[in-house]
């Protein structure tokens, strides 16, 4: 009987349990559990300060879930040391495996600001843990300033609009969600949060923050400006948890380095979900692309590898991986998917509300970005995923409404007359 | 498993499903004809099933073919990629259909953005909609099948 | 352009409260009745060119919808109708003949309507289908005259070829051109599964129908269309048309707008050309030169066929049948003034020709007189409405109806008779092929199977209560008829007493 070790207790951890079972019945599975909360989606934190959903609701799998699936879980338990075989925890303890999957997520990092240590009032934004805290934290007339106006600084701002008297975002880049959206896309994006209550700071960051006498607290910002706050939330960024694997000896860069079977360059141990690099399709270089279905994908391609016989080529593979991104903020919904490779073509198309990018080369869709109407946008995800050339689509009807009918009559007879 | 399948030899572009699924899917739903004008009238509708046409979709019209048009909904697929991006785990599979669970959907359009057939849609309040056989309604079997004039839209084995 | 004196036949009646807009009248009506307005955020209607059709109003979900004569009226005239006023309208702004399509509207005498049948009490028990056999197949072709034996003694079985029926009833010539592919199709699958035929009319055979040969009659009409060895080889009979019930005396014209490709090849002439059938067979003058074709026709198939000569019910048509009954023809079909059409010319389809009852009456009459009805059979058409119309037909002495109008009822027809414009909303009389898909042949076939099927339990119901257990024993046994309301001279055509004589 196989032993299995889990690290971590996120979406990878829990999609790593599903492939391990869909293989292996017996096998004993451990999972350790920094945090002590049954396994819940991360980016869920921002709809439980918005009240989109609760403790309860925003569990991911139902509560007999570990049960069913014959897991044991170690609440409160972080893992230390990872060696041969063996994974050393901070308990003291240590638990053999045979295979052992990493799914230990990321880390905000937060940057050295000067006078931080002055504000005793701040928060990240990546555990349900914060969450909690910050939803303790804040009145009716606070004020709140969140550094970092990418996609979890902005969640968190959604989250708390209407339930705080103000909310102030600063970040370095000159645009909001810099890492998704382009300047004029981002804009939309940008006045539509100024609408809805926001403020925003950019292409500028705080050099300072300091504690004033009234117990409230001020950020110099470089450019001179000043931001009065009570609350302040840091959403820099965050780091994949590479640790146990580097200092195991293990491949790592940005994230730990996988294949499309999710192994690591250790043997018997995986990597899945935000800790993890991987190939990316589009652009054909390994990348850390910390985003949810990638996160699931990987965790069950770990579990169905690691429950498997090593017979040469894996069981599983998983060898699409895109960055992909659907976020909506107050009823505006943008998507993105794939990269925007030197060299590609554009197609664009806008309005008021909306606007649509689509990115081709080489014959290939490679990417889109969506802000505004976003209906059936996942026509378009197929196409970059699945590497669908564009000499066998209706591209010209395509660009304007994703749609099946260009795809031809065969593919459309596949899909709409058979189990697929 | 029983899906809903679409005969593009028999659909008529009529769009008749959608207003079906739509009232199938209302809070009037099972309440005759009353209860859909009720349900629709006046109200834009989210139904959960997409009538492409090629005479009317501007995106893929072309007048020197004959005009085709088909239904689009859920495939219930066999490994259903939505039901594994689904990032608060609303979506999940139920004996072979792939259903939602609103209660524990929080709107992110995760599903939108990966499903290969557009067949994943949402509301006006941004509630994420698909296609559930309506098994969870008061239509109790594809109210997009009963209602389609030409029984192009059928319900069965395949 | 001057105003139209036509005012608008009908009006489209919307219950804007139940209205959904849901546009379904809109993308259903090829005559382009119904639109949403924008700026009014309502759906409207442009009455003029309804046809009354009913598509939109069968389609509505919410039944919103309600066809109705148009209410207006022009000074009531007992001499000159509105209807007569219009049609000169019509005639005045374009120069040409009204065209009009279906069968006769006009209120002719409908004997069928006059004639009732008999039922069995006390003396003569009257026979549950439910459980006793009833027969109601007929054969069709030469029957001989009388019992003949071979040189060692026993009977002569031999016939001549036969058309073997489930039923006493058969689908009507209607040509791949003025019906649809999808029509067409449903007509020849729901003939093979009942066990009887249908009829190519003169618009050839399609190269997929092949397959239902054996339950399908092609025909040869004036126009030739179609016609080649292997299309007479391919059917179960083959039927001469010399006259149509709806336009006797004239011939045919399909517009060159439904000859589509497929349908030029399946007419062999070229695509978008009109087709027309000349009003005569060129080659045929006299009964002798229609016995020339019948005997060509045999053998071209080897004798293998029966032939049938269609003709329209018209003044002399009992000595017409009588020629036609020496001509070698197996089967004589006539067609009465109430037959459909896909296209007439209105002066003619309402004017020309005389009912099938009576047609019928004395045709039988004429050849049993002469000696010869066993020569051929008789199968009779033009506007068969019902079961009831069929045991009328067989006791006044017919082998079997030919039914059309009443076949494309089942498959949605709503005789709104515009089938001459090639519009049709249901897909029957069309070649459009959006409109052609609104036909699916799997629901076509199955409505044609039932509705044949329904009828075949009514006819066995009244045999029963003739206490008749056999079609073949009713044929021509006018003691189950009587009638009512008609005159002493129609009685003596009918050959059938006044009801309690």
């Amino acid at each position: 009987m196989k032993q299995y070790v889990i690290i971590g207790n996120g979406v990878a951890a829990a999609a790593s349990i599903e492939g391990i079972r869909s293989r292996d019945s017996q096998g004993l599975i451990t999972v350790v559990s920094k945090e002590k909360y049954p396994v819940y989606c991360r980016p869920l934190i921002s709809y439980l300060l918005e009240g989109k959903t609760d403790l309860t609701r925003m569990q991911y799998r139902d509560p007999d879930f570990y049960k069913n699936n014959k897991a044991e879980v170690l609440y409160g338990v972080s893992a230390e040391k990872l060696s041969s075989g063996k994974v050393e925890l901070d308990n003291g303890s240590s638990l053999p495996f045979d295979e052992c999957i990493v799914a230990t997520g990321s880390d905000p990092f937060v940057l050295p600001f000067k006078g931080l240590d002055t504000v005793e009032n701040k928060y990240t934004f990546q555990t349900l843990d914060d969450a909690l805290a910050i939803e303790k934290a804040i009145r009716k007339d606070s004020r709140v300033f969140i550094v970092g106006a990418g996609l979890i600084g902005l969640k968190c701002a959604e989250g708390l609009t209407g339930r705080v008297g103000s909310i102030t975002v600063c970040d370095l880049a000159d645009r909001v969600l810099s890492s998704i959206l382009d300047a004029p896309t981002a804009s939309i994006v940008q006045k539509h949060l100024e609408k809805n209550g926001m403020s925003f700071l950019l292409a500028d960051s705080a050099s300072e923050f300091k504690k004033n006498a009234d117990g409230a607290y001020t950020a110099l910002m470089s450019s001179g400006k000043s931001v009065d706050f009570d609350i302040l939330v840091l959403a820099v960024g965050v780091r994949a948890g590479t640790r146990l694997v580097k200092e195991a000896g293990g491949k790592v860069e940005r994230g730990i380095v996988i294949d499309e079977a999710c192994r690591t360059s250790l043997d018997h141990v995986y990597a899945a979900g935000d800790c993890a690099q991987t190939m990316e399709l589009t652009q054909g270089t390994s990348k850390v692309m910390a985003i949810l279905p990638n996160a699931y994908l990987e965790g069950y391609t770990a579990g169905v590898n690691a429950a498997s016989e090593d017979a040469g080529s894996p069981a599983a593979v998983f060898d699409n991986a895109i960055a992909m991104n659907s976020i909506g903020f107050m009823g505006l919904h943008i998507m993105s998917a794939g990269s925007a490779p030197e060299g590609c073509q554009v197609y664009e198309e806008k309005d008021q509300d909306h606007w649509k990018k689509l990115f081709t080369k080489d014959g290939y869709l490679t990417g889109f970005m969506l802000v505004g109407d976003i209906d059936r946008a996942g026509i378009y995800t197929n196409m970059i995923r699945n590497r669908i050339p564009l000499s066998e689509v209706d591209f010209e009807s395509m660009k304007k409404l994703p749609n099946l009918y260009a795809f031809g009559e065969k593919y459309r007879h596949h899909i709409l007359t058979g189990e697929v | 498993m029983k899906r809903v399948y679409v005969n593009e030899q028999w659909c008529l572009g009529c769009h008749l499903c959608e207003y079906n699924c739509a009232y199938a899917n209302s809070p009037k739903a099972g309440q005759g004809l009353y209860g859909m004008v009720d349900a629709l009238k006046d109200k834009p509708i989210f139904p959960r099933i997409t009538i492409e046409s090629t005479d009317e979709d501007a995106s893929c019209a072309d007048p020197s073919q004959t005009a085709i048009s088909y239904a689009v909904q859920c495939r219930h697929c066999t490994d259903p990629i939505c039901v594994k991006s689904c990032i608060s785990g609303a979506l999940h599979k139920e004996n072979g259909t792939v259903v939602i669970d609103h209660d524990k959907c929080v709107g992110c359009f995760t599903c939108i953005l990966v499903c290969p057939y557009g067949a994943i849609t949402h509301d006006d309040t941004g509630a994420v909609q698909k296609c559930e056989l309506c098994l969870k309604n008061t239509a109790g079997k594809p109210a997009c099948v009963a209602g389609c004039p030409n029984a192009a839209i059928v319900f069965e084995e395949r | 352009m001057p105003i139209s004196l036509v005012t608008p036949e009908f009006e489209v009646l919307r219950d804007q409260t139940r209205c959904i807009k849901c546009r379904v009248c809109e993308r259903q009506c090829a005559n382009k009745v119904h639109h949403l307005d924008p700026d009014l955020g309502v759906m409207v209607s442009d009455e003029a060119s309804c046809v009354d059709c009913q598509r939109c109003v069968t389609l509505c979900p919410t039944h919103a919808l309600k066809i109705r004569v148009n209410e207006n009226q022009f000074r009531p005239n007992a001499n000159w109708s509105q209807q007569t006023i219009k049609e000169i309208y019509k005639q005045a702004e374009t120069g040409g003949m009204l065209l009009s399509s279906m069968g006769n509207p006009n209120p002719l005498p409908n004997y069928w309507d006059h004639l009732l049948i008999n039922a069995s009490q006390v003396t003569n028990p009257s026979i549950d289908p439910l459980r006793e056999p009833m027969e109601t197949k007929v054969f069709l072709g030469k029957k001989p005259r009388s019992i003949k034996r071979l040189p060692d003694g026993s009977i002569d079985t031999s016939l001549t070829p036969q058309l073997e029926l489930s039923m006493p009833l058969m689908f009507s010539a209607m040509s791949y051109g003025a019906i649809s592919y999808n029509a067409h199709e449903s007509l020849a699958r729901a003939a093979t599964e009942l066990g009887i035929y249908y009829n190519t009319g003169e618009g050839g055979l399609h190269e997929d129908f092949y397959k239902y040969g054996p339950n399908t009659i092609v025909q040869v009409a004036s126009g030739r269309f179609g016609v080649h060895e292997a299309y007479l080889n391919a059917g179960a009979a083959i039927e001469i048309k010399m006259g149509q019930g709806a336009k006797p005396g004239i011939g045919g014209h399909l517009p060159g707008a439904k000859i589509t490709e497929a349908v030029s090849r399946t007419r062999m002439i070229p695509k978008g050309t009109d087709a027309i059938s000349p009003a005569p067979h060129h080659d045929i003058y006299s009964i002798e030169d229609l016995r020339q074709l019948v005997y060509s026709l045999k053998e071209a198939t080897n004798y293998t066929k029966p032939v049938i000569v269609k003709v329209a019910a018209v003044h002399n048509i009992a000595a017409i049948a009588s020629g036609i009954a020496r001509s070698g023809a197996d089967i004589i079909a006539i067609d009465g003034i109430r037959g459909g059409t896909g296209a007439a010319p209105t002066r003619i389809r309402d004017n020309v020709g005389i009912p099938i009852e009576l047609a019928l009456a004395s045709v039988d009459q004429r050849l049993r007189d002469e000696g010869v009805r066993n020569d051929v059979s008789l199968v009779v058409g033009g506007s068969i409405r019902s079961a009831a119309d069929v045991v009328k037909a067989v006791a006044l002495g017919a082998d079997a109806c030919y039914i059309g109008t009443a076949a494309l009822v089942a498959l949605g027809c709503h005789l709104c008779r515009s089938c001459q414009t090639g519009k049709c909303n249901w897909g029957i009389a069309t070649q459009q092929p959006e409109l052609v898909k609104r036909l699916n042949t799997d629901i076509g076939t199955q409505h044609l199977v039932n509705l044949m099927t329904a009828w075949q339990h009514e006819i066995k119901e009244m045999m029963g209560g003739m206490g008749i257990n056999s079609i073949e024993a009713l044929r021509g046994n006018r003691l189950m008829l009587r009638g009512v309301g008609l005159s002493e001279k129609e009685l003596e055509i009918l050959g059938v007493s006044y009801a309690g004589e």
